[in-house]
């Protein structure tokens, strides 16, 4: 069992836990991922590194409430615990002195970009970061991104906080007037296609982080097969990162919906029951 | 004496050999085919101790038994028969015990017909003692007993060895460590232990109460199964030696599916058979939504391929409801499953298309599968597996409408381990080069054995080289040479090999 050390709600349906795993926390790098599990009838969900602390032995994760297990993980306060929590999966981020990047961080992606601007930045690299969301009571980890972070730039769809604009505003800006080495993209997988459109006509190499659906996490199932350059790569084992210019972004959306009429009926017996299994029969 | 004088000799238990023989081969009861296909129930219901008893004395107990060297492990096979046919199961048990840790696994999915039962003396004449049935029958009657004997277990060598995975080969050379008094853990890295027996043999050819029954056996010899840990990830092999492993064995299996590269394979509605199995299987999803993982099936499900995962991903997709057919290109014959899941598929109503094989998957506007285009094969000469080559009919193409597509055309070998340590050796297909004999690997202290080394077989096989394994890290741990001197090597290939 590992124990959530933390919990913090950002918004009705976002919010922040630290949990117990020293030993993910000793060998995890920026750009990794856990597998987690709430309990015997749960399933495995990967989420991405949010932040870590060797020391303390823990994980950070930042989650957006989408779906069923990510709606009960919220209801998991402090000092309650998790059945299964498996990592660090994945590669970790390539990180080199570059010259200049931007982190584009969309709603929840703020957050694994985070620990990938902090390397960056350490690196001896000149971090830009956008902090997009839909709107303000959606925007997360602003601070924690100007302590790692040259400059930091707000957006908000609705204007509620920062420029209204779409990410990609500020990001085409930037690649026009030049000087962009790098560009890391994280978000939901419409933000990172936009992203990578806006950059490519500039040449500017774009890292995408993906979210495709996984069992096991480890190479086992292929479930989180996408395309990229043509070739059919595992998310789990040979990503997360890929360069974005050479994603299927559509491939990979449709590929994300594959279970979304499960998904439904999933959620909406978690809402009718609560939890209690019993009301099942 | 004449074979006809051996033949009226009363053998022990007062019957005569020809009376023996006589005694045709004890069916073992099962569902039916129609019940069966609508639940997750174990198919076969294993022998009742008079059916048992009945088999038993089908043996004739050779002075010359053919059937321990047809066993991977050695089983000393005519004493735990005998056992039954005295009416002592619990005597039966030990017996087994002695040599194996997963008595009720390998009574189920061994491929007996191969192996021990092949060359069965019995079988010349008459269809062999039912050997696997019979294993099953003992590791079942202690498991009702809810006690369970454990055989003698050395006293601590002060050593301790890590291993990689609990699926067959892990668990069995955990446990063989364990017993001679090493201090082992093993290192899983899914939430449950089990390995394959878990994640992709269905519950009903192996209920998965019995896998767990069978670790925490290995457990109480003393072995720690710690899960949630990828090594590779979580910690590297050379972490392990660093941090108090005096060794590892690594038995982390053949995890990596395998596709066609055929147009249309990433369309949704196309699984590997890993991913299918491991939602039904590991995570339960055919209780959906009581259990959270959801699985698709469909109306008609294609699965590809022609091996005993084949079969128990369509047989699995058949009981969640659908009209199963099963694409293979080469003819019966040469279909790697096992005879018997071949017939129970027939049985249920999988509809096998043979001599077919899939050319491209075609979708609809949304992205999912809507039709399987195929080849007809013929057979042409044979190729480097002995076995016919299949060659496409020009222009016999055809589609079938399909909702679901299963790929089982393999593993390859699954990489997170050997990537991230790069001073083990590995062959052109990725697996780690380890000696037959020893299963030593180009690292010090390091061993391996199972489907990482072999790439995808036999549960059977791979407790085979969990044993090879474990006694070669008793060895190395003793700074003995791993191959025994060669007088006492005779002796000890006679007792373990095959």
């Amino acid at each position: 069992m590992y124990k959530i050390l933390e919990k913090e709600d950002y918004s009705d349906d976002t919010y922040m836990q630290v949990i117990e795993a020293p030993a993910v926390a000793q060998s995890c790098q920026a750009g990794q991922f856990v597998i987690l599990r709430l309990h015997e009838e749960g399933e495995r969900i990967p989420l991405t590194i949010a932040d870590f602390d060797r020391e303390k032995g823990t994980i950070t994760i930042v989650v957006q409430a989408v779906g069923k297990t990510t709606r009960e993980l919220q209801t998991y306060g402090k000092g309650d615990s998790i059945a299964n929590f498996i990592g660090p999966l994945g590669e970790p981020s390539e990180i080199e002195k570059v010259g200049t990047v931007i982190c584009a961080g969309g709603g929840v992606g703020v957050a694994p970009i985070f620990p990938i601007a902090r390397e960056l930045k350490n690196a001896g690299n000149k971090v830009i970061s956008i902090v997009a969301a839909r709107t303000e009571s959606l925007l997360l980890w602003e601070d924690k991104m100007r302590e790692v972070s040259d400059e930091v730039i707000v957006t908000t769809d609705d204007g509620t906080c920062g420029r209204q604009c779409l990410v990609t505003d500020p990001l085409k800006e930037m690649c026009e007037a030049g000087g962009i080495d790098l560009v890391y993209a994280i978000g939901p997988a419409i933000m990172m296609k936009f992203c990578c459109k806006t950059t490519e006509p500039f040449g500017v190499k774009t890292i995408v982080s993906l979210n495709s659906i996984m069992v096991d996490g480890t190479g086992m199932c292929g479930a989180c097969r996408v395309s990229v350059g043509g070739e059919t790569k595992f998310v789990c084992v040979d990503g997360p990162e890929f360069d974005g210019h050479e994603v299927d972004f559509d491939l990979l959306m449709s590929r994300q919906r594959q279970y979304l009429e499960q998904e439904k009926i999933a959620y909406d017996y978690y809402l009718e029951c609560r939890g209690d299994k019993a009301c099942l029969t | 004496m004449s074979d006809v004088e051996k033949n009226e000799e009363k053998t022990e238990g007062g019957l005569t050999r020809k009376e023996r023989m006589k005694i045709p081969r004890t069916p073992i009861p099962e569902q039916d085919a129609k019940e069966r296909a609508k639940n997750f129930d174990e198919v076969a219901l294993g022998y009742s101790a008079d059916q048992a008893q009945m088999e038993a004395q089908r043996c004739l107990q050779c002075k010359n038994p053919k059937c321990i060297a047809g066993c991977p492990v050695g089983i000393d096979i005519p004493a735990f028969i005998k056992a039954i046919e005295e009416g002592d199961p619990a005597a039966a048990i030990a017996k087994l015990k002695e040599t194996t840790s997963f008595p009720a696994v390998c009574g189920r999915v061994c491929p007996q017909e191969e192996q021990c039962e092949l060359v069965c003396i019995v079988g010349k004449k008459n269809d062999p003692v039912a050997i696997g049935r019979l294993e099953r029958y003992a590791a079942d009657w202690e498991a009702e007993q809810g006690t369970s004997s454990k055989p003698e277990i050395a006293a601590s060598k002060g050593k301790k060895v890590g291993v990689v995975g609990s699926g067959p080969a892990g668990v069995t050379c955990a446990g063989e460590l364990a017993k001679m008094g090493y201090e082992v853990v093993i290192y899983e890295a899914l939430h449950k232990p089990g390995g394959v027996l878990t994640y992709g043999i269905p519950e009903f050819r192996l209920p998965k109460a019995i896998v767990f029954r069978e670790c925490e056996y290995v457990e109480s010899l003393g072995v720690e199964i710690k899960t949630d840990y990828v090594i590779g990830k979580t910690m590297t092999v050379n972490d392990m030696l660093a941090n108090g492993h005096d060794a590892v064995f690594i038995a982390n299996g053949a995890g990596l599916p395998v596709f066609m590269n055929i147009p249309g394979e990433n369309l949704n509605g196309v699984f590997s058979a890993n991913e299918f199995l491991t939602r039904a299987n590991l995570m339960k999803s055919y209780r959906f939504p009581e259990f959270d993982t959801p699985i698709k099936v469909g109306k008609k499900v294609a699965v590809v391929g022609g091996g005993n995962v084949a079969m128990d991903a369509a047989r699995t997709a058949l009981r969640l409801g659908a009209d199963v057919h099963l694409i293979y290109r080469r003819s019966r014959e040469e279909m790697p499953a096992r005879a018997e899941e071949i017939h129970h598929a027939e049985e249920e109503g999988i509809q096998f298309h043979l001599l077919t094989n899939p050319t491209q998957i075609i979708g609809d506007n949304e992205g999912w599968v809507e039709e399987i285009e195929c080849i007809q094969m013929e057979l042409g000469e044979p190729d480097d597996s002995g076995r016919r080559r299949p060659v496409a009919v020009a222009g016999s193409e055809y589609r079938i409408p399909i909702d679901v597509v299963i790929m089982s055309i393999g593993t390859g070998s699954n990489p997170i381990l050997t990537q991230a340590t790069p001073e083990l050796e590995l062959n052109k297909w990725g697996n780690i080069v380890a000696d037959e004999e020893t299963g030593a690997t180009s690292m010090e202290g390091v061993f391996a054995g199972g489907d990482i080394v072999t790439g995808a077989a036999t549960v059977i096989l791979a407790m085979g080289a969990g044993k090879i394994g474990a006694r070669s890290i008793d060895r190395y741990l003793q700074g003995l040479p791993l191959k025994p001197e060669p007088e006492a090597a005779e002796a000890e290939v006679e007792e373990t090999t095959a």
